[in-house]
């Protein structure tokens, strides 16, 4: 592993980097592969740095905001209005709202650690997390619907209402497949692995640029300039791919809920 | 055997990056629970709260203004009302006092009416009874002055008082009912 991370000290030939990469040694390692690692310290500081945000933001709770509790106000604004109100509706979005905002600026702040320099890991790029919020949304919305309409509600989410009954045998496997199978796997993955592809392409083109500035001839040495261009375009992309993985998880999750809130009219 | 599945887990999380490294997961799990717990207790009902109450604040100014709408406009139609009253009141007192004005003069010209009437009445009467004293007077100074001419004219015959005062009183009757009958 050791080997792999120094990839081009020696020979003339590249190694990309690979998956093992993504997994830094431990920082207090405790047994052969375990310990304490950096993604661990990234997932409490941002735990540290939402709560610290947003209370400090909320703390004055003037009627006229300053800058720093109008900016707090229109994050959770985002999340309250935008994503819960707008999806969920009526009067029993709010119940949701601490939910969703946490889903939110936990995803946000653990993504955009990868657009840091120096810090370069999204947590999400190792796929435990992805799996533990993906997991704890899919009790959720069950739980919401088992409580809204009774055990009836699997009926409901699996038997689509005005179906003719010879489709049924068809409609109702797929129906069970895609809602309670497929869902929670593409809503982690689909979160894991943009931020592992993210992180991959960055650090691919960083050791690309460390690999070709090396050679000695210069021809070859200068597209070194052309990987550095490439790699800031993705850099640039990625920040965005960031943002945006942690709006569409949220918006989902409120999808999920609306859907298990509302079963009987889907 | 835990610890075997979590080495195996780990192990193949080597190789295979859709296993998860179960320390990882805990971590992640007890952090998301703590910021959710935070969100829960503290952020979401401070932020609701100030939300509550600037909108109380705005719909607060927005019936505050509303209501000095309201009595703004009732003040007005209360000046409308009694500027509308205080003309109706100066157009009554004015009417009243030429009404009373035409009753004064009206009252005053019965009065002179009156008086005059009762002057000329006073004339009439004091005329009257003038005439009444003349006509007196001179019935028995015309009687006398008659007797003592008839008597001239005559002679003794006519001394006889009696007689005489026959004689008078007859020709008056006759000149009385000649009065009467030219003035019928």
């Amino acid at each position: 592993m050791i080997a792999l991370a120094l990839p081009a000290q020696d020979s003339g030939t590249f190694t990309p980097p690979g998956i093992e990469e993504m997994h830094l040694p431990a920082i207090l390692p405790w047994g052969a592969h375990e310990g304490f690692s950096k993604q661990m310290l990234l997932v409490i500081l941002s735990v540290v740095i939402i709560a610290t945000f947003f209370l400090l933001a909320a703390r004055k709770q003037q009627l006229v905001p300053g800058k720093l509790q109008f900016a707090g106000e229109m994050a959770y604004g985002f999340v309250r209005n935008s994503i819960a109100k707008d999806i969920i509706g009526g009067r029993d979005f709010m119940k949701y709202v601490p939910l969703l905002f946490s889903l939110f600026f936990f995803i946000l702040v653990n993504n955009i650690y990868g657009a840091i320099p120096l810090i370069q890991l999204p947590s999400f790029s190792h796929v435990g997390g992805a799996y533990v919020l993906a997991g704890i949304v899919y009790f959720t919305w069950i739980a919401i619907g088992i409580k809204k309409n009774g055990i009836k509600y699997f009926k409901l989410a699996t038997v689509p209402s005005g179906v003719p009954w010879y489709i049924l045998p068809i409609v109702v496997p797929i129906e069970i497949i895609s809602n309670f199978l497929v869902r929670p796997v593409t809503h982690s993955l689909r979160l894991f692995a943009t931020m592992l592809a993210g992180h991959l392409i960055v650090m691919l083109a960083g050791s690309g640029i460390e690999f070709l500035v090396m050679q000695e001839n210069v021809l070859l040495k200068g597209t070194s300039l052309l990987v550095l261009v490439g790699a800031i375009a993705m850099y640039m992309l990625e920040a965005l791919i960031m943002a945006l993985q942690a709006y569409v998880f949220t918006l989902l999750t409120a999808i999920y809920i609306e859907g298990a809130l509302h079963a009987d009219s889907h | 055997m835990k610890q075997l599945i979590v080495s195996a887990a780990t192990e193949g999380a080597e190789t295979n990056p859709l296993m998860p490294n179960p320390w990882e997961m805990g971590v992640v799990l007890v952090g998301f629970a703590v910021l959710l717990f935070i969100v829960v207790k503290f952020i979401v009902p401070m932020f609701e709260k100030t939300f509550a109450e600037r909108a109380e604040a705005i719909e607060g100014g927005i019936a505050k203004a509303e209501k000095a709408q309201a009595e703004a406009s009732a003040a007005l139609e209360e000046y409308k009302q009694q500027l509308t009253d205080a003309r109706a009141e100066a157009n009554r007192i004015r009417e009243e006092a030429r009404a009373e004005g035409a009753q004064i003069l009206a009252d005053l010209k019965a009065k002179a009416a009156a008086e005059s009437a009762r002057i000329t009445e006073q004339a009439h009467a004091q005329i009257e009874s003038e005439r009444q004293a003349a006509v007196v007077a001179l019935r028995s100074e015309v009687g006398t002055l008659a007797t003592t001419l008839a008597g001239r004219i005559v002679g003794e015959s006519l001394n006889d008082d009696e007689r005489s005062a026959r004689v008078v009183d007859r020709f008056l009757a006759d000149l009385e009912s000649q009065n009467a009958g030219a003035a019928k």
